[in-house]
């Protein structure tokens, strides 16, 4: 007999459960839940956007309106079909997403949120004072939905229409996570500097995200108007858009379920509150505000991650979906090429008066380990960013297999064919090892937003677990594939970067102080698998400050201080140099 | 429109425009100390004019009853933290200082409220009474999170700005309050009638964001303030106790928003939840100095008053969508002129 597992099981019975409230339950929860079903909607996006990438927003309930009102006018005063009005809608929404994300998305986080307040604001009394919508009283006489000739008139059947999108909506978001850009959306938050190093334009994405979300607020919008078949501004002002994202906090914005959570939470407790309040203090008002204020508070003192980490704790885990075997992803062409691979021309760096790396030249040669070794604040992180795009030059060019990637953003870089890990070690710790090394594979699959939200890439997705699993299997981890990166010793961390760097396929390794923080078995098991990598033909470009490692692994070694190249050789010659010698132990010994 | 209209809605405009400066001002302030966008600085000002209004009648304002039961609570904290971390001797010292002084305030004012007092002595006793607000909320809404992100403490903002609005209709009333002016005198140049008042709040605000600018940029404590907001922990190391830092901030931004509320009570009738509007408004023009600068947060501001007083003459419906949908341009230069290798916090 089969077994099905738990999660199946968990999600049948809240389907039926769901499916069987307008069957049994009075009137009163039916309506209830509708509006649970439309704000779920809307929290959705604010999973993806605020939860998973990091971008807090305030005016999903402008969005919300944007949806409801383009659905009024369009069937109320010209008559249109509803339909058409949610493409309508839906279009000016992803204009307006677009435009707003394009000039603040770009920048730090805090003026995204407060463009949202604004924004929300100003669409509040645009919606109040224009006279075709109404005005303050707003639109009525909106007709009710039609579906294959049956009509939407009353609220048990107008439930499934909401609890029917909502479930998509809520299928959509998770196959989204769980996929090419869903990975890249995801290391969105832990900075944009390893994101951007595997290829992922992090702008764009936030953008993307942004755009989805308002898209879920837009259809929660046309789907309010014909249940209630009135709008006015009321519902789409700035307070309904702070408690939309306070559903998606509550709930735990992490996760789909949360978004669900949240939205029922928020819903039954203002119910709640409602009654009870003005009865306590004797007199009516928006009293639930104070309380849902004060909870918000609490919930981020004690418990930042929201209600439903808590819940998930005492459901059963999900066992890991298994790897099957798959054709490997296709390689980069490698033609033929008999120059120095990485060629650093009089690179230079200043801050301000300081001169960081000054007029700096050295090569890497293809299938060679060169060490760039130094003392501490000699300029070795410096030239690796310099190298690797997170920090521009000032002067000076870097030049890799014949051209140029001088001034070349990070994605470009490792476009190009240049991998690289993380002094301070950047994985996601709680997505597994599997995944943070598949993100490495960003830039060898194809699959965008809307084909990963509808489980269109299958193919795509088997292949790309099964080269990840392959490369963990390579660098040795392959007990750990399913664990979450996080619960890993800093050695293995290190390693795991490693991997997710090699998944991109590249053809120069920049390691940043691989061996730095690692016990000795450690730096002995790294610098094996070093070797093994120089044996494929893979070239690595090490900066490190710890001599005994670099001795016996590197090929040539190139030696800076104060910004400049002291020496550059053979490790023997170099440990032998009295300049070196004089940098490292500050004079003759 | 002919000149005198116009140099009415100027004069209007600056008026307005030197308040949103001082609010303006106190975010910057909050926000360079303690990273925190403090959305509900408008709620202060709205304080400000309702209570000054309360004493008006002679009756204690329940801001009194709130200030002590903030004090209990923030109390409450300091003995939990100092049990926990066993520093029992610095309690006393803290329960004075959280507790007591506050009670103390509360006390005062509940006992001269009745006294029909004279005016300055009203306006000083709202300024004590609303400005002891501010450490306390630091103490117990963002102090327990200052390591947290912009992002965090910017959804508590939102969640202590719904709370503070809740509170206000649940002590003034949903009636909107005016207070009396500093002074109801005026003169006239040429055809233009000046009012003293206008004058006065403007002279105020001005010598506030001076003497705020000279003390961050000029003096040790001032720039010891602004180190906090980089580095907490480095802060600590070098002898700056973080904790006091915030607290200070708040203690002075939440003096200059209820001296903001003193300044608006006479001008424009205020509800409870009129304070959001108004601080929305300081925002725009403290975004303008992108959170960072003090002049041009005022310059910032000054303009929102200007546009925000033309444009009620001209196309009056649409005076709030004019002003906050200013912020997109000034987002637009700014997303263009910043480069975007910056890293997200």
């Amino acid at each position: 007999m089969m077994r099905l597992p738990w999660s199946t099981i968990a999600f049948a019975a809240f389907v039926g459960v769901l499916a069987a409230v307008p069957m049994i339950a009075p009137e009163f929860w039916v309506t209830l839940g509708n509006y649970i079903g439309l704000y779920s909607i809307v929290a959705l996006g604010l999973v993806l956007l605020t939860g998973v990438a990091g971008q807090t927003s305030f005016g999903q309930a402008a969005f919300v309106g944007l949806g409801a009102y383009t659905t009024a006018l369009l069937t109320t005063t010209y008559g249109t079909s509803p339909w058409f009005a949610l493409a309508v809608g839906m279009l000016i929404t992803a204009a307006v997403a677009l435009f707003l994300g394009f000039i603040t998305l770009r920048m730090r986080g805090h003026y995204f949120p407060l463009a949202t307040i604004a924004w929300g604001i100003s669409l509040f009394y645009v919606f109040g004072n224009i006279e075709m919508l109404g005005g303050h009283t707003g639109m009525s006489g909106i007709p009710a939905l039609t579906i294959f000739g049956v009509e939407l008139k009353s609220e048990h059947r107008y439930y499934y229409l909401i609890w029917g999108i909502a479930l998509g909506a809520l299928w959509a978001t998770n196959n989204l996570l769980d996929s090419r850009p869903g990975r890249a959306i995801r290391a969105l938050k832990g900075g944009l500097e390893m994101a951007e190093a595997f290829g992922v334009d992090a702008a764009r994405l936030k953008i993307v995200t942004f755009v989805y979300a308002a898209l879920l607020a837009c259809i929660s919008g046309w789907l309010y108007a014909h249940l209630q078949r009135f709008v006015n501004p009321t519902p789409f002002g700035i307070n309904q858009g702070i408690e939309y994202l306070f559903m998606a906090v509550v709930g735990g914005a992490g996760s789909v379920w949360g978004a669900v959570l949240g939205a029922t939470m928020i819903t039954l407790l203002k119910q709640v509150l409602q009654d009870l309040l003005p009865w306590l203090l004797g007199r009516s008002g928006n009293f639930e505000l104070v309380v849902f204020g004060i909870l918000m508070v609490l919930l981020l003192q004690f418990a930042r991650d929201g209600l439903w980490p808590w819940l998930a704790r005492l459901l059963p885990r999900r066992a890991p979906k298994a790897v099957a075997p798959a054709e490997p992803l296709s390689t980069r062409s490698r033609s033929p090429y008999t120059g120095p691979l990485l060629d650093v021309r009089k690179a230079r760096k200043q801050f301000g008066g300081l001169v960081a790396v000054n007029d700096l030249s050295f090569e890497i040669r293809q299938g060679e380990i060169l060490g760039l070794i130094g003392p501490n604040g000699a300029g070795k992180s410096t030239t690796f960013s310099l190298i690797s795009g997170a920090l521009m030059l000032t002067s000076g060019d870097i030049v890799f297999r014949g051209s140029s990637i001088g001034g070349a953003a990070p994605y470009e870089i490792a476009r190009r064919g240049i991998g690289r890990t993380f002094q301070h070690v950047k994985l996601i710790p709680q997505m597994t090892v599997l995944d943070n090394v598949a993100l490495g594979a960003y830039l060898r699959g194809g699959t965008g937003v809307v084909r990963a939200a509808l489980n269109l890439d299958a193919a795509e997705e088997a292949r790309t677990r099964s080269e990840a699993a392959r490369t963990i299997e390579r660098v040795g981890l392959a007990d750990h594939t399913f664990e979450p990166a996080g619960s890993l010793p800093l050695g293995k961390q290190r390693i795991v970067e490693i991997a997710r760097a090699l998944a991109a396929d590249p053809m120069l390794l920049l390691l940043d102080e691989p061996a730095a923080g690692l016990r000795y078995l450690e730096k002995q098991e790294l610098a094996k698998l070093l070797r093994a990598l120089r044996a494929d033909g893979m070239t690595v470009l090490l900066v490190e400050h710890d001599m005994d490692f670099v001795m016996g692994l590197t090929d040539r070694l190139v030696v800076m201080d104060f910004g400049e190249k002291l020496a550059e050789g053979l490790p023997a010659a170099i440990q032998e140099n009295p300049s070196v010698l004089e940098a490292y132990l500050g004079g003759v010994v | 429109m002919d000149f005198s209209i116009a140099a009415l809605l100027a004069q209007d405009g600056i008026t307005n425009g030197a308040i949103y400066a001082l609010l303006a001002l106190a975010l910057v302030l909050v926000f360079t100390v303690t990273r925190v966008v403090w959305v509900p600085s408008g709620e202060f000002v709205a304080w400000g004019t309702l209570t000054l209004a309360g004493l008006q009648t002679g009756r204690a304002p329940d801001t009194v009853k709130l200030l002590c039961g903030m004090a209990a609570i923030a109390g409450l904290m300091e003995i939990w933290g100092c049990v926990r971390r066993g520093q029992a001797r610095r309690l006393p010292r803290r329960l004075l200082l959280w507790t007591g002084a506050p009670v103390v305030i509360a006390l005062l004012v509940g006992a001269l409220a009745p006294m029909q007092l004279p005016f300055a002595v009203q306006v000083l006793l709202t300024l004590a009474l609303v400005t002891a607000v501010g450490p306390l909320l630091y103490r117990i809404a963002y102090q327990p999170l200052a390591e947290a992100s912009v992002l965090v403490l910017l959804i508590v903002s939102v969640a202590v700005h719904f709370t503070m609005v809740g509170l206000g209709l649940w002590f003034f009333g949903p009636e909107g309050s005016r207070t009396p002016p500093f002074s109801s005198a005026s003169f006239a140049i040429g055809d233009v009638h000046v009012s003293v008042q206008s004058l006065l709040v403007i002279a105020t605000s001005f010598s506030l964001i001076a003497a705020l600018a000279l003390f961050f940029g000029r003096t040790l404590y001032g720039k010891a303030l602004r180190a906090t907001a980089v580095n907490r922990a480095g802060a600590r190391l070098v002898g700056i106790p973080p904790d006091f830092a915030g607290a200070l901030t708040f203690a002075l931004g939440a003096l200059l928003c209820a001296f903001s509320g003193v300044l608006i009570g006479p001008i424009t009738t205020v509800y409870y939840d009129s304070g959001f509007l108004v601080g929305l408004k300081g925002f725009v023009g403290a975004i303008i100095g992108g959170l960072a600068s003090y002049p041009i947060a005022a310059a910032g501001a000054l303009l929102v008053g200007l546009i925000e007083s033309f444009s009620s003459f001209w196309a009056s419906a649409f005076k709030e969508v004019i002003v906050f949908t200013l912020i997109i341009p000034v987002l637009l230069w700014r997303s263009l002129t910043t480069t975007h290798h910056e890293e997200d916090e």
